[in-house]
């Protein structure tokens, strides 16, 4: 028997309304409210226990009620904490991610995917999809019912597709019955019939494009490149490939990037041109005559270069986060980024 | 993601790349195509300065969804 602790707010718990919002963690023994419904369709499960918690509550004192719901968890000794569902609720969805994402044992949340807790799960928790409203409840309860016994029981969970939650950002190798190449020509012919499907989903977020710069004769202006442009004989070491960070230089009253003093070490391209003049890459040269006719501002003193090859994700993200706090604070008011 | 992470903090990015189309899955806003990968500002003065004079134009056009321009 799989052993279910259930989280729901004070207005699903039964606790009160609006009114009821500042109540602090509780336990109720058993189901209550949705709970019902979920044990109904939880074969071969039970829930020991429920726990409750206001939202204004957990929004205000998230580290006391997040310490004291996981005391009270863990006093239960179950197998899998079900949190919501919260639908469109952003308070109660950011409590259950919370609370899911926090728990050591299997956790999900079950909310609309656009509810602001999905995000605040940090990939830490499953996300069972639900519609925007409590219409939706009596479709939600089997779906995490069956999520939950799965989890609770330790088996090995199949893609977000098959189980019913909604993609963590990880990336699992599977076996495939058919090699890439036959893949390959199946998702072609597929296309070509006018079904076009991916193996890989994209799963990337966007960025709102900031306005364009006012004027660009009185902007600074960085150059930055992921093409692993670096000082001659490479003194800092940039990798070739699966570079561990970023590095900057300065470039206050060069003229251009001489090849006699730069080189690039990036390992996924023939850099012969590259290093036959290294402005092929990042163009110190025309910019800095740019800078002189009055078309820029000025160029900032320092350029900033990694190796994008293989460059995971995270890590690219994380480099490009910290490139983006220089610049900032630095009063840089555009940027031209060269890649390979 | 670098393109991603400059714009997110609000400063306009032209990412110069011969495969934009990666650039777009990933969700970079301004991309301009370079003509090579190993050259992607040409070959020489003349080519590069056309290449970044339009990522200039790029910078001070204001988009609101992923935009590609071609260089020449």
């Amino acid at each position: 028997m799989v052993k279910v602790v259930h989280y729901l707010n004070q207005f699903f718990a039964g606790l009160g309304g609006e009114e009821a919002a500042g109540t602090p963690p509780t336990r109720l023994e058993g189901s209550a409210g949705p709970g019902r419904g979920l044990a109904a369709a939880l074969e071969g499960g039970e829930i020991v226990g429920t726990l409750a918690c206001g939202d204004d509550y957990f929004a205000e004192h998230e580290e006391e009620a997040l310490s004291r719901l996981l005391e009270l968890l863990a006093a239960d000794g179950a197998d899998v904490l079900v949190c919501g569902p919260a639908f469109g609720s952003g308070r109660f969805g950011y409590a259950c991610a919370r609370l899911a994402a926090a728990a050591p044992i299997p956790a999900l949340a079950a909310m609309h995917e656009e509810n602001p807790g999905v995000a605040a799960t940090e990939g830490r928790a499953f996300v069972v999809p639900t519609a925007a409203n409590v219409g939706g409840m009596r479709d939600a309860l089997p779906r995490m019912a069956r999520l939950a016994l799965a989890l609770g029981s330790g088996r090995e969970l199949g893609p977000p597709g098959e189980e019913g939650y909604l993609p963590r950002g990880f990336r699992r190798n599977v076996r495939a019955d058919k090699v890439g190449a036959e893949r390959a020509i199946d998702l072609l012919l597929a296309k070509l019939a006018g079904e076009t499907r991916t193996e890989v989903a994209g799963g990337f977020d966007r960025v709102a494009p900031p306005p364009s710069v006012t004027d660009l004769s009185r902007a600074l202006l960085a150059l930055v490149t992921e093409a692993g442009c670096v000082p001659q004989g490479n003194p800092d070491r940039l990798p070739a490939i699966r570079a561990q960070g970023w590095l900057r230089y300065p470039i206050a009253g060069e003229r251009g990037l001489e090849r006699a003093r730069y080189e690039s070490v990036h390992g996924g391209f023939d850099v012969t041109l590259a290093n036959e003049d290294p402005n092929r890459l990042v163009p110190l040269d025309v910019v800095r005559a740019l800078e002189d006719e009055g078309r820029i501002g000025r160029i900032h003193d320092t350029f900033y270069t990694t190796t994008g090859n293989g460059t995971p994700v995270a890590a690219s993200t994380r480099f490009g986060r910290e490139i983006a706090t220089e610049l900032r604070d630095a009063g840089v008011e555009a940027v031209l980024l060269s890649g390979t | 993601m670098l393109a991603k992470e400059i714009e997110r903090e609000g400063i306009p990015t032209v990412f110069v790349t011969s495969l934009p189309t990666i650039a777009t899955m990933i969700g970079v806003n301004r991309i301009l195509r370079g003509p090579a990968i190993t050259h992607p500002f040409g070959l020489d003065e003349k080519e590069r300065r056309c290449i970044v004079e339009r990522a200039l134009e790029m910078l001070e056009t204001d988009i609101e969804a992923t935009t590609v321009w071609e260089a020449a």
